[in-house]
């Protein structure tokens, strides 16, 4: 548990830190909180030869309200969106995603962008972000660019982020009335990755569902919209006979890696099964706004 | 005994035993200023790290050093090779086997110690172990034990395969170690055969590991002018220790100086003696420089000792009214790659043949076969007294069994079948005594404080609604205290326990122990009973434990032995004291010793009110005004070898919701009472059972150590092994009765294994009773939702209306 030798940069800023990649195309890693990156190291699975550290570089910092959108700088940690009034008030989903993501130590030093940036499946924000529409905006030598969730996750520790750029920020849309959202987790136990988990959005127009979002984490090689079932309800009275049916789409929308959580089957049942209560927390939700 | 008001206040000054006293070691802990081995920093010190296995079974083709010798600050690369010819490649085990120190031609399990490195800086060391180039021949792994003796099972240990003994026994394979029987097989054979009803059950104990939050290591720092060596280790038995490294490698064991200082948890991890701290020892020889060697979390779980693996089929005769008429147990041990289970040398199963548990079963036969597996090697007591949580595991599952197939309640057929209070002491069908016990008080007791019977309708209401909930019930009896030497040794040294007390004019008190706190907080409840039997404030009576150079011999804390026989020592030789000091008072109040009667803290003159002699005025006499013919000084030595094992026990019941979609289990309700004889210190005790209780829910409900058809171990980080946080942990309720040892000097049993090794079963019993309206028997451990899922979606209850 002892990591390889490496070189350790801390510039001040984003320009630096971008430069600071350019100059390692090969070798250098951007280092946030670090809870993914040093167990890696540790374990020499990963040995980057310049560590980048940008969580401490200010602009990355700070969560604000920009028309109906929110912004959250990448480096905002698990703990300060836990804390955040404005989060809190307007986008209680990441509050209760971050709520459930592994312990206080770790989303003391955790961020936003870095849970984004690792691609891992296991992650929960990535699927946050897929059921909130949420962009993207990254920085690089040839300036910053944003990109949809939907086009972001592409594999397992793959994403659409260039290697010479950098997360910036995040932009979600604030909850409108009528909107409600539901989030659920298995996890064997506190500080573990999902056995399966589900969020959803959706809004309500009368009691018929316009809009919905089913993105599922760690049942698949990314975090994944679930788009049969999504279909399936869009334009509809959801009730339990209509949630019944969409459980079985997510289901058959799984494709989860056997581990010690469990094999294939029963993460594909969970994964149906916190569906299920996301899609029931999202409509009670939705009613109450 | 204290009466008037004026002497239970004395008393309470004193702080003695049944006081609920602070414990005087967690100042030190909470400001972060204790002293554990990885804090210890030498002069001049080095660090060794290991090269390990990838391999579960494989031989070694060669190992190349050069380009680790080549790097800056690599001091010594060291392989089997450099240790042969100070025949220090292999070691003795405990169980009269050898164990590797460093691979010799083979690797028998996935990280096992194959070199190690010694560099002058603890990053230097870790780069170096992968430039040591080792090319290796996989061989097939063994891995599962029911196919250690087939007769084209792969040959594991080829160093012993010639051997007909490899220490306890004949045995019949070249992976068979031993055979090990107890009972009477033929009455029990005839109970099984002519009984009105017989239950048989298969069930595994997984193999599991204890974990402790510190993990092992150790600094080596041999003195080449003195001819010293100094280890500053991580041990459960430090003067054991001593004992192996001076057979080991030929210094004289005055020349040893083995210190355990403070100790991050044990649970049985610490009790065994490692190839980290052999090499460091060597190195440091070689070196003639201190060589420090700390594990990280992947090797302690994957090399050192672990615990279980029982692999058992029991067996009840019963008549129909539930009264038992035999046990039969069959058990297949799985060892790992070197018999290193750290047992009494004499006992290859431990103390498994008490097996019979709180029942008065008239016969019983055990049979336990030991094999080797491409596996770590260990076996040990994890938080409990050698094989017993298998026992009552064992025990407890089948009078679960039994009831179900009689449709008796599970409390009323162990009612039926309980030793009764008036039969102690009691001689159970496989040879033990147990000392005392009233089981149907505790179990009436807890039945009670639950309102067992408004539980069981609840039960009823929610099966009829398709709820899962169940009910766990166990009724245990420990055996602690190891042990009588007549019965146990570890290499030959009988298993007594030691304390060394000196009291000082002041009448402050050192005392010194051969035990070991690894959080049991010694230091607090050894002073107690000190303050209790010499009339002297505990505030003032200082603990010592863990150096060879300074405590008496003794064997360590494992398997509950602290209080049982470190605590009867202690109070031996206070006791010795106080008959000194009693001659002493006679001297002074110029009277007869059989004039004086001890009150609290100090001798009274019988009938003479106003003349007395305090503790403190006698210690301040014992060094200036003693008796003609006495030597002065007030100090005594006990060497305790105790006359039987103690046997706490207790009931245990338990109440779980399962979630059936996910197969979650929500433990709503854990009631335990424990019965551990005389109670020291109730805050302590309670704490114990809490740490016990948090363990057994561990294990019950998620620790495991799985191996893949290669012998890779999937799992050792805690990433994946289960240490509950708490955030899982239940909340727990605790009781107690009171039913004193009576060849315990205070009456004092020990308590610290009683929860871990009662709550397990009980988990289980509380599953398994969820679904037992629906035929379901048993199921094994870990509960985890995954698997309790599993046997759900057997049953099609997870089917959506």
């Amino acid at each position: 548990m002892i990591p390889g030798e490496f070189e350790y940069h801390a510039p001040a800023t984003v320009d630096d830190a971008i430069q600071l990649l350019a100059q390692h195309p090969d070798d250098g890693k951007i280092i946030a909180g670090g809870h993914s990156l040093l167990p890696m190291m540790k374990l020499r699975f990963a040995e980057p030869a310049h560590l980048i550290n940008i969580f401490e570089i200010p602009e990355l910092k700070g969560i604000t309200e920009e028309g109906s959108m929110l912004r959250i700088g990448a480096m905002t940690t698990e703990s300060e969106l836990i804390r955040s009034a404005l989060i809190n008030q307007k986008c209680p989903l990441i509050v209760e995603a971050a709520k459930m993501i592994a312990d206080p130590q770790v989303r003391n030093r955790g961020t936003i962008g870095g849970d984004i940036a690792h691609g891992d499946p296991g992650n929960d924000h990535p699927a946050v972000m897929l059921a909130l529409d949420a962009d993207i905006v990254v920085k690089g030598p040839q300036g910053e660019r944003t990109i949809a969730a939907k086009d972001f996750f592409l594999g397992t520790y793959v994403t659409a982020l260039e290697p010479n750029e950098i997360i910036t920020a995040i932009r979600v849309p604030a909850s409108t009335p009528g909107t409600g959202y539901g989030f659920n987790k298995l996890k064997r136990k506190t500080g573990d990755f999902a056995t399966a988990g589900a969020t959803v959005v959706l809004h309500l127009k009368g009691n018929t569902c316009d809009e919905i979002r089913i993105a599922l984490t760690n049942v698949g090689p990314t975090a994944f919209r679930a788009e049969a079932p999504e279909a399936l309800l869009q334009g509809r009275e959801i009730d339990d006979a209509l949630i019944e049916q969409a459980a079985i789409k997510v289901m058959e929308s799984c494709a989860p890696a056997e581990d010690l959580r469990g094999d294939a089957e029963y993460k594909c049942h969970m994964a149906a099964e916190m569906a299920r209560r996301s899609i029931r927390d999202a409509l009670a939700r939705a009613k109450g706004n | 005994m204290a009466t008037t008001a004026e002497e239970l206040d004395r008393q309470a000054l004193l702080e003695g035993i049944g006081c609920s006293r602070k414990r005087k070691e967690d100042p030190r802990f909470i400001q972060g200023k204790g002293n554990y081995v990885d804090d210890v920093k030498l002069p001049g010190m080095v660090y060794a790290d290991m090269v390990r296995s990838p391999y579960a079974h494989a031989r070694i083709k060669s190992i190349n050093k050069e380009k680790a010798l080549a790097l800056p600050g690599v001091l010594a690369v060291l392989t089997a090779e450099d240790l042969k010819p100070l025949k220090l490649h292999w070691m003795p085990t405990l169980a009269g086997d050898v164990q590797a120190v460093l691979a010799d031609e083979k690797v028998h399990f996935q990280y096992q110690e194959v070199a190690v490195v010694v560099a002058t800086d603890r990053y230097i060391a870790a780069d170096a172990t992968e430039l040591v180039e080792v090319e290796y021949e996989a061989l097939p792994a063994l891995v599962d034990p029911h196919k250690a003796l087939d007769a084209d099972a792969p040959i594991l240990r080829e160093d012993v395969k010639e051997k007909d003994n490899v220490g306890q026994g004949p045995r019949k394979h070249p992976n068979h170690i031993f055979s090990w029987e107890v009972g009477d097989r033929d009455t029990t054979q005839s109970a099984l055969d002519t009984a009105e009803v017989v239950v048989k059950q298969d069930m595994l104990y997984p193999r599991v590991h204890p974990s402790p939050l510190e993990t092992c290591g150790c600094v080596a720092s041999f003195d080449k002018v003195k001819g010293q060596l100094t280890v500053y280790i991580t041990s459960q038995a430090p003067h054991i220790v001593r004992t192996v490294v001076s057979i080991l490698s030929g210094v004289a064991e005055s020349k040893i100086r083995i210190i355990s200082p403070d100790i991050g948890g044990g649970f049985g991890n610490k009790v065994g003696v490692y190839p980290g701290y052999v090499t460091a020892i060597v190195a440091s020889i070689v070196l003639g420089t201190p060589v420090k060697w700390i594990e990280d979390r992947i090797e302690n779980i994957s090399t050192t000792a672990w615990a279980r693996d029982y692999h058992m089929t029991g067996e009840l005769a019963a008549d129909i009214s539930g009264r038992i008429k035999g046990l039969r147990v069959n058990v297949l041990a799985d060892h790992g790659a070197f018999n290193s289970h750290a047992q009494p040398t004499k006992w290859p199963a431990g103390l498994f043949s008490i097996c019979t548990g709180s029942y008065d079963i008239p016969t019983a036969h055990v049979k336990v076969d030991g094999v080797y597996t491409n596996k770590s090697p260990g076996g040990v007591a994890y938080r409990c007294s050698f094989r017993v949580t298998e026992a009552v595991y064992l025990i407890e599952r089948m009078m679960d069994i039994l009831a179900q197939k009689l449709n008796i309640d599970k409390a009323e057929i162990r009612r039926r079948n309980f030793i009764k209070a008036d039969a102690f002491p009691y001689k159970t069908a496989l040879g033990w005594e147990v000392d005392s016990g009233n089981y149907q008080a505790a179990l009436a007791k807890v039945l009670d404080a639950v309102h067992y019977d408004d539980l069981r309708k609840e039960q009823a209401e929610k099966r009829s609604r398709g709820e899962l909930m169940g009910i766990g019930l166990v009724t245990f009896t420990e055996i602690v205290g190891a042990g009588p030497s007549k019965a146990c040794d570890v290499l030959g040294v009988g298993m007594f326990e030691s304390a060394e007390i000196r009291v000082h004019p002041t009448g402050s008190v050192i005392a010194r122990m051969g035990t070991i706190s690894t959080g049991q907080a010694h230091q607090t409840t050894y002073a107690q009973i000190i303050a209790t039997e010499l009339g002297l404030p505990s505030e003032d009576i200082q603990i010592e434990e863990g150096d060879t150079d300074t405590a008496p011999y003794g064997l360590g804390t494992y398997g509950s032995r602290s209080t049982p026989v470190g605590g009867a020592a202690t109070a031996v030789a206070a006791r010795k004291i106080r008959a000194k000091a009693q001659k002493i008072a006679a001297h002074l109040l110029e009277v007869s010793e059989a004039d004086l009667d001890w009150d609290v803290d100090r001798f009274k003159v019988k009938g003479v009110p106003g003349q007395e002699k305090t503790m403190k005025e006698i210690a301040w006499a014992a060094y200036n005004n003693v008796p003609d013919g006495m030597e002065m000084g007030l100090e005594a030595v006990d060497y305790y070898d105790p006359p039987n094992f103690t046997y706490p026990f207790g009931a245990y019941l338990c109440v779980v919701d399962i979630d059936k979609l996910t197969g979650e289990t929500k433990v709503r309700r854990f009631y335990a009472l424990d019965d551990c004889g005389t109670r020291i210190n109730p805050m302590i005790i309670e704490g114990q059972i809490h740490g016990g209780l948090t363990e057994g829910f561990a294990v019950a409900m998620g620790q495991e150590m799985p191996y893949d058809a290669e012998g890779n171990l999937l799992g050792n980080t805690f990433m994946d092994y289960f240490i509950p946080t708490f955030v899982e942990t239940p909340h727990w309720e605790t009781d107690y009765t009171v039913t004193p040892s009576p060849h315990h000097p205070l009456g004092a049993k020990g308590v610290a294994e009683s929860p871990h090794v009662g709550s397990i079963p009980c988990f289980t019993s509380a599953i398994v009773d969820a679904f037992a309206h629906l035929g379901v028997t048993h199921m094994d451990m870990p509960h985890s939702a995954y698997r309790v899922w599993q046997k759900i979606h057997e049953l099609g209850l997870d089917k959506q209306a």
